[in-house]
């Protein structure tokens, strides 16, 4: 199990508390009707498979409620760092 | 001001003549499973029909906290913090949410209160339907919420005036402690039965009394 520290929480919190939500930091295209079917299918399903340090979304489902980010290392599952919606990772 | 349709969801009885029910309406005081209040371990009760108002702001604008602090009589808590003024209760929710619970009766004057002192970006709702307020008070609420709750409610961590939402059985619950004995819980209506059903069973070792208000 992990125990997660949330940002907007301020402290660590049993892993049953959180829903992970996919892989951090892609951004939505700012004009998805320029884009080719091909394009916008990459932008929705396309997602890393990364072994070692990866960036994800973590959702305080049972809590606060607030999309964070988590730095987590695929191989081992430590968790390196967890930081708030609109932040860069430090671990990377 | 905002421009928005406000109404009193309490209507008054007697020109009304509306019926209100409490999520646990058909929950009787009669479970009792222990003939001594003063030696019982758990005091379960219902605050029933109380006022739920949920404030939505941003918590670094001034004159967002100067208003709300005008109305209440007290700033807004702090992260994982509840505050007890006079007849009203604030709870911190999520760094932009406070969850603000007074009597049933007060709750329409006091959301217009609100409404008239602040300004700009901000969220008022009035959610008393849909939830209810669960106070537990004795020497063994401890011992049930160890049985209900992932969270840890060891004095160390959880301190009088914290509150967290967390996990309650296999629902969820805003728990509050009030008291050294004293813990309250924010549950939905949907959960109201199945969480009843839970802490009765759960207080049921230790002696249980259920208080009706
Ligand atoms: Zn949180």
């Amino acid at each position: 199990m992990f125990y997660i520290y949330c940002p907007y929480c301020e402290e660590h919190r049993e892993e049953e508390e959180f829903h992970v939500v996919g892989q951090a930091h892609i951004d939505r295209p700012l004009d998805p009707d320029s884009l080719s079917d091909a394009e916008w299918a990459k932008y929705l399903y396309m997602r890393k498979n990364t072994r070692g340090l990866y960036q994800e979304q973590w959702l305080h489902a049972i809590g606060c409620r607030k999309f964070f980010n988590m730095t987590r290392d695929t191989v081992t599952y430590e968790i390196k760092e967890t930081y708030k919606v609109g932040e860069q990772p430090t671990v990377v | 001001m905002s421009d928005i349709a406000v109404m009193d969801q309490v209507p008054d009885s007697q020109e009304v003549n509306a019926k209100a029910e409490s999520p646990l309406f058909h929950i009787g005081a009669g479970i009792n499973t222990h003939k001594d209040a003063n030696s019982a371990g758990v005091l379960l009760q219902e605050d029933k029909l109380a006022g739920h108002l949920l404030i939505r702001g941003n918590r670094d604008d001034e004159a967002f906290n100067i208003a709300i602090n005008n109305v209440l009589g007290t700033g807004l808590p702090k992260t994982l913090q509840c505050i007890y003024v006079d007849e009203l209760s604030i709870r911190w929710v999520s760094p932009d949410e406070w969850l603000v619970i007074c009597a049933g009766d007060k709750v329409y004057e006091l959301e217009k209160r609100l409404r008239a002192a602040v300004q700009g970006h901000y969220a008022i709702v009035n959610v008393s339907g849909g939830q209810t307020l669960l106070v537990l008070s004795g020497d063994n609420v401890r011992d049930v919420l160890m049985k209900s709750t992932a969270y840890d409610v060891d004095d160390s961590n959880f301190p009088v005036g914290k509150v967290v939402t967390s996990t309650l059985a296999k629902s969820q619950a805003i728990i509050c402690r009030r008291n050294e004995d004293v813990w309250e819980l924010v549950i939905r209506r949907s959960f109201a039965d199945y969480i009843w059903l839970w802490l009765e069973d759960a207080s049921r070792e230790f002696g249980l009394v259920v208080n009706s208000k």
